[in-house]
C-alpha cells in the first residue's frame, strides 16, 4: 500500500485494523509535501512537529483501546483562512504575515475533537479573493496536472494538495465557487454546504453572507466523512443553522432510481469549452443510465449572478477588511517616508498610518474589491448598486426555489474551461470574474453544491461536473456524486509525476 | 432667568442622548462591562474585532432597551435588524460599529417634563426613535510636549448603548436640562442605566437654532448647530445658553439662515465657557450603512412586549402622584423625594411607615436626611443611619423627651459617632429637665445678669434671649421656650 495514493476512507479502515499507524501515514504525507510543495506551493506552512505529536498521541490512545474521534489519525490540510492557535493564519496576505490567532476556528476545534491530524495551512487567493490562486502574497499555486496552469481558486492550495497526494482530506471555503471551481480544475471532489450548515466562527470573513466552509477530498464518500466532522450548530455563529446533522455516510449507497436532475440550457451557451460540454453531457447520460431523469429547467436571472455577486461580495468585504488598519495587529507602516502608491497628502499622521499600512499590506485584487465595495455602499450609489444587488439576489434565490419544485438537483459544468494557463487572465479582471459564472448562484441562494471530476480533456486536464441542490440537500448531493463515482474512475486518476 | 427671555426669538432645541445599558455583559459577546478596570482586561476576540470573530446578540440588553422604549411611550417594531456603520478610528477595532439604521427597534414616543416651581409650562417632548448599538472604546491622547502618544482602552468596546433622539421640541436651555433630568430619573428608576455622566454612561449632543419672527411675518431660522462634548447637564444648559447668544449675535451680523451652509458641529469648552467650531471634514461623513450580515434580524412578539411591560416598575411621573396620595404629602415634597432616585424613595417610605405620619417623615427627609447626605456626599444606600433610628428620634420628640432642635443634634451625633440612639442620648446626658431644676437655673441666671434684667425691665423683652444661650451651656437639655417663659416671669416678679 502506498499511503499517499490510498484514499482517505481506506486509510481510515487500515488505521482501525492496525495495518498502519497515524505516525506512518502522517510521515508519508509530510514527506510527500516536502518533495512536492516546492513545485506546487500548495502549503503556506507545514506543522511537522505538531502533526507528528498528535499522530503519536492518537496511536497511543488507539493502542490503549481508548475511544477516538471519527477522523482519528487521518491527516487534513486546512485553508489558511481558518484560525488556528498553534499556527500562523495569514489569509495569504502580507497584512497578516505574522498573525497568530488566540482562538481556534469552530471547524478547527471540531477537527481536533475528531482526532484528525492537521498537517498545515494551505495557500489561497489573498483573503479568498480570486479564482486562480495567483493572488497570494506568498506565491501562486501550480496545478498538479499541468504546472503551467492555475489550480483555480480561491481554495487552490487545498485542491492542489489533495490532487497531488499531499493530503487525503482538505478544508476549503467557498464564497462564489472557491471550493467547487478549484476542485473541478484539479480533478477532485469538493462540496459547498448550505449556508449556515458549517460554523463560520474563526473563518476570516471575505463576504459574510456568502462564505461557507466545506470539505475537499478525492471522492464524495471522503467529503461525507469530513463534512460529518465539521457540520453542526454553533451558538457562537448567529447565522449557523440549528437543525440536526444527518448521517451523511449511511445515505450514500442508495441507488438513484427516480432522481430528477435539472439541466439549464443557458449553461451550454457561448464560452463553454467544447470538451467540457461533451463531458458534462456524457455525465447527464450516465445519470440517466443509472435511473435518474433529466429535465430542462430555467434559472431566468442566472446571467445576473456574476454582477450581483461582484456588488454584494466586495461591499461586505470593504467593511470586513476595514479592521486591518495597522492599529491593533497585522501589518503596520514602519514610518519610512515614501511618496509611492500615488498618495502624498494626508489629513493627519493617523490617516497616513492607515493609508500606508493598507497600501503595503493588501495586494492589488484585495484593493480593487475594497474600492468596488466602498463605492457600491457610498451615499448616492447605494440604491443603484448594493440595494439593487440585494433585490436581484432575491430573484436568483426564487429562481432556484422554483426550479427545485420540478427537480431534485440541478446539474451542469463547474467552469467554462479546464484549467487555464498561469498569467492568462491576470491582466483582465472581468474575464477572471467570469470563472465564477456557474458557481455564484449557489452562494447567492445559500444552497449546496458539489463538484467532482467527470472526465479529462485530450490534454489530460480534469473536467468537473457540478450538482446543486436545495438547502440542506447535502445527503442527496453526496449520494448522487458517490453513485456516479461507483461506476467511474475519474476521481481515482493520479497526476503525472511532479518534477521540481 | 433664561438667556433669551429678553430677545425676540424662540430657541429650538433637540437632543441626542446615548445611554449605556446596565447589563452584566456586552451587547455581542460575554465580556463584563464593569467600569474602571485596568485597560484592555475586559476583552475577547469578538469585541477586539479579531479576524474571524462573530457577534451574538445579548437578549438581556435587548429586553432592557425595550423597557426604556416602552417607558418613553415608543412604538415597538415587530421586526428589527442590525446595520454596520463604517468609519475608521483606533477605538473602533472592527472599522465599523454595529448599530441600527433604517429599522430601529422603537420609534415615535414622548416624555413630558414639568417644573414644580413653574419656571416653564409642562412640555411634552416627542421622541423620534430609540435604537440599540454597541459602544466604541476609549482613546486617551497624551499631548504633553513632544510626545504625541495615544492609548486605546477597549474595555468599553461593545457595551450596549441606547440612542434616544428627540424632536426639536424644547424651547429653552433650562427646559432641555430639566428634560434630561427627567429622562435620567426615568432610566434610573427602570434599572435601564445608572446614567453616570462622569463614567460616560450617559452622553448628550444637542441641536439648536433660533426662530426669529420677521417684520413681514416670515419666520427666519438660523443654521442648526450640533453641540458636542458636554459632560454634565449643567454644561448642556450653559452650552445652550452660550450658543443661543452666539447665534443671535451671528444673526444680527450676517442674517445667515438655515440652508445657507452645511450643518455645523461645535464642541463645548467647559472651562472657557464657549463652543468652538470643529473642522468641516469631521462633519460630513459617509458611514456606508448596510445590513449586518453576521447577525440575524430580531423579531419582537406582543407577548415579549407584555412581559417586559409587566416587570417594568413605576416610572417617576406616576410615582410622584402615588407618593403624594399615599402619604398625604404636598406635590412639591413628592417631587423632591422622587427626584432623588428610587433608593431615597425607599428610605422615605420605610421611615414614613415607622413614623406613621408622612408629612413629618417628609420634613425630616428634606431638612435633615437630604442636607446630611449632601454634606457627606455619596448615596442614600451608603447612609449609615437607618430609618428605624430616625423614627426613634422622631418618636422621642413627639413624646416630649426633648424638642425638635435637640432631636436634630442627636441625629447629627448618631451619624457622627455611629452609636445607637439610646447610647447617644445617654452620653449627651439628655433627660427631661425637672421643673425645680429649671426654676433654680433661671434664678441663677437672673442673679448673674443684672444688665439683661434691667433691659427687660426697661421694656426690651428680646434681651431675655441672652439668657437662653447661657442656660443651654449650663444644661444642654433645657427647653429654650420654657427657659424664656420662666425667666420673663421671674424678672417681671422682681421688685
Amino acid at each position: 500500500m502506498t499511503i499517499t495514493t490510498t484514499p482517505a476512507a481506506e486509510l481510515a479502515s487500515a488505521l482501525q485494523k492496525g495495518e498502519t499507524t497515524s505516525v506512518e501515514c502522517t510521515t508519508a504525507f509530510l514527506d510527500r509535501i516536502e518533495a512536492t510543495n516546492p513545485t506546487i506551493n500548495a502549503f503556506l506552512s507545514v506543522d511537522r512537529d505538531g502533526a507528528l505529536a498528535k499522530a503519536e498521541a492518537v496511536d497511543t490512545a488507539r493502542a490503549q483501546g481508548k475511544p477516538l474521534g471519527p477522523l482519528a489519525g487521518l491527516p487534513v490540510a486546512v485553508k489558511d483562512v481558518l484560525c488556528t492557535t498553534d499556527q500562523k493564519t495569514t489569509c495569504a496576505s502580507r497584512m497578516l504575515k505574522t498573525y497568530k490567532p488566540p482562538y481556534d476556528a469552530d471547524v478547527v476545534r471540531r477537527l481536533r475533537e475528531a482526532d484528525a491530524i492537521i498537517l498545515g495551512k494551505t495557500n489561497m487567493d489573498e483573503f479568498a479573493m480570486g479564482g486562480s490562486n495567483e493572488n497570494s502574497a506568498y506565491g501562486l499555486v501550480r496545478n498538479p496536472w499541468d504546472t503551467d496552469r492555475a489550480p483555480g481558486g480561491s481554495s487552490g492550495g487545498s485542491a492542489a494538495a489533495v490532487a497531488a497526494d499531499m493530503a487525503p482530506l482538505a478544508i476549503g471555503s467557498d464564497t462564489g465557487g472557491s471550493i467547487r471551481q478549484p476542485a473541478g480544475l484539479c480533478g477532485i471532489t469538493g462540496l459547498k454546504p448550505t449556508y449556515g450548515r458549517v460554523s463560520r466562527r474563526g473563518l476570516i470573513a471575505f463576504s459574510s453572507s456568502l462564505d461557507q466552509i466545506g470539505p475537499m477530498a478525492r471522492s464524495a464518500k471522503e467529503c461525507a466523512m469530513l463534512l460529518q466532522a465539521i457540520a453542526g450548530h454553533d451558538p457562537g455563529d448567529s447565522t449557523s443553522l440549528n437543525t440536526p446533522v444527518p448521517e451523511y455516510l449511511t445515505n450514500l449507497e442508495k441507488p438513484l432510481e427516480g432522481l430528477r436532475i435539472g439541466r439549464v440550457a443557458e449553461h451550454f451557451g457561448d464560452g463553454l469549452d467544447s470538451e467540457v460540454a461533451e463531458h458534462v453531457e456524457q455525465t447527464f447520460a450516465a445519470y440517466e443510465a443509472a435511473g435518474a431523469t433529466i429535465h430542462e429547467v430555467e434559472l431566468p436571472h442566472a446571467s445576473y449572478g456574476v454582477p450581483t455577486y461582484y456588488l454584494i461580495a466586495p461591499s461586505e468585504a470593504s467593511s470586513n477588511l476595514a479592521r486591518y488598519d495597522g492599529a491593533h495587529y497585522g501589518h503596520r507602516w514602519d514610518g519610512t517616508p515614501s511618496d509611492d502608491q500615488g498618495i502624498t497628502t494626508f489629513d493627519s499622521p493617523l490617516v497616513e498610518m492607515y493609508c500606508r499600512s493598507r497600501a503595503e499590506g493588501f495586494g492589488p485584487e484585495v484593493k480593487r474589491r475594497i474600492m468596488l465595495g466602498t463605492y457600491a455602499l457610498s451615499a448616492g450609489y447605494y440604491d443603484a448598486y448594493y440595494a439593487k444587488a440585494l433585490r436581484v439576489r432575491r430573484l436568483i434565490r426564487n429562481d432556484f426555489t422554483q426550479a427545485f419544485e420540478k427537480v431534485d438537483l440541478i446539474g451542469g459544468p463547474v467552469s467554462a474551461t479546464p484549467a487555464f494557463k498561469l498569467g492568462e487572465k491576470t491582466d483582465d479582471p472581468v474575464s477572471m470574474y467570469l470563472v465564477d459564472l456557474y458557481t455564484v448562484g449557489a452562494n447567492l441562494a445559500g444552497i449546496g453544491g458539489i463538484s467532482f471530476p467527470c472526465g479529462f480533456t485530450k490534454n489530460n486536464l480534469p473536467v468537473g461536473f457540478q450538482l446543486q441542490g436545495p438547502a440542506l440537500s447535502e445527503p442527496l448531493l453526496l449520494q448522487a456524486a458517490h453513485q456516479y463515482q461507483l461506476t467511474t474512475d475519474w476521481h481515482l486518476q493520479r497526476t503525472p509525476a511532479i518534477s521540481s | 432667568m433664561t438667556a433669551e427671555s429678553h430677545h425676540p426669538f424662540t430657541t429650538v432645541i433637540g437632543l441626542e442622548v446615548h445611554v449605556q445599558l446596565q447589563t452584566e455583559t456586552k451587547l455581542f459577546c460575554g465580556c463584563v462591562t464593569t467600569f474602571g478596570s485596568a485597560p484592555n482586561t475586559q476583552v475577547c476576540p469578538t469585541c477586539l474585532g479579531l479576524p474571524g470573530s462573530l457577534p451574538v446578540m445579548n437578549r438581556r440588553a435587548f429586553d432592557l432597551s425595550l423597557r426604556a422604549a416602552l417607558a418613553l411611550n415608543c412604538k415597538i417594531a415587530s421586526f428589527t435588524k442590525w446595520d454596520r456603520k463604517n468609519y475608521f478610528y483606533p477605538d473602533l477595532p472592527k472599522g465599523y460599529q454595529i448599530s441600527q439604521f433604517d429599522l430601529p427597534f422603537s420609534y415615535e414616543g414622548h416624555l413630558e417634563v414639568t417644573d414644580p416651581k413653574g419656571a416653564f409650562e409642562p412640555r411634552n417632548v416627542r421622541i423620534i426613535r430609540v435604537h440599540l448599538e454597541e459602544d466604541a472604546g476609549k482613546s486617551m491622547h497624551d499631548e504633553t510636549a513632544g510626545t504625541a502618544d495615544s492609548r486605546i482602552d477597549l474595555n468599553r468596546t461593545g457595551t450596549p448603548l441606547c440612542e434616544i433622539v428627540t424632536e426639536p421640541d424644547m424651547r429653552s436651555p433650562e427646559e432641555a436640562r430639566a428634560w434630561l433630568n427627567e429622562l435620567k430619573l426615568l432610566l434610573v428608576y427602570l434599572g435601564v442605566s445608572d446614567c453616570n455622566m462622569q463614567e460616560g454612561s450617559l452622553r448628550v449632543d444637542a441641536n439648536v437654532n433660533l426662530h426669529i419672527p420677521q417684520p413681514d411675518g416670515r419666520l427666519a431660522k438660523t443654521p442648526i448647530v450640533e453641540i458636542k462634548n458636554m459632560n454634565s447637564f449643567r454644561s448642556v444648559e450653559r452650552a445652550l445658553i452660550y450658543e443661543t447668544e452666539r447665534q443671535w449675535g451671528e444673526w444680527q451680523a450676517t442674517h445667515a439662515e438655515i440652508g445657507s451652509m452645511p450643518k455645523q458641529t461645535r464642541g463645548w469648552d467647559d472651562s472657557a465657557g464657549v463652543t468652538r467650531g470643529q473642522r468641516h471634514k469631521e462633519e460630513s461623513s459617509d458611514y456606508r450603512y448596510f445590513p449586518e450580515p453576521d447577525l440575524v434580524p430580531v423579531t419582537v412578539s406582543e407577548e415579549q412586549v407584555a412581559t417586559v411591560r409587566a416587570t417594568m416598575g413605576e416610572p417617576p411621573a406616576m410615582l410622584r402622584k402615588t407618593l403624594a396620595e399615599r402619604w398625604h404629602i404636598p406635590a412639591y415634597d413628592a417631587d423632591v423625594l422622587v427626584n432623588q432616585g428610587p433608593e431615597l424613595v425607599e428610605y422615605f417610605e420605610d421611615l414614613a411607615n415607622k413614623v406613621g405620619e408622612g408629612k413629618v417623615a417628609s420634613n425630616w427627609m428634606q431638612q435633615d436626611v437630604l442636607r446630611m447626605l449632601n454634606e457627606r456626599g455619596g448615596r442614600i444606600a451608603d447612609f449609615p443611619v437607618q430609618p428605624a433610628a430616625v423614627a426613634d428620634i422622631i418618636a422621642r420628640v413627639k413624646k416630649g423627651d426633648f424638642d425638635t432642635g435637640r432631636g436634630k443634634e442627636i441625629f447629627a451625633a448618631v451619624l457622627e459617632t455611629g452609636k445607637p440612639v439610646d447610647e447617644v442620648v445617654a452620653s449627651m446626658g439628655i433627660a427631661a429637665v425637672d421643673e425645680g431644676d429649671l426654676q433654680k437655673l433661671c434664678e441663677e441666671l437672673i442673679a448673674e445678669n443684672p444688665k439683661i434684667v434691667a433691659d427687660v425691665k426697661g421694656g426690651k423683652e428680646q434681651a431675655a434671649g441672652g439668657l437662653i444661650g447661657q442656660a443651654k451651656r449650663k444644661n444642654p437639655n433645657v427647653n429654650p421656650g420654657k427657659v424664656r417663659a420662666l425667666a420673663l416671669e421671674l424678672i417681671r416678679a422682681l421688685p
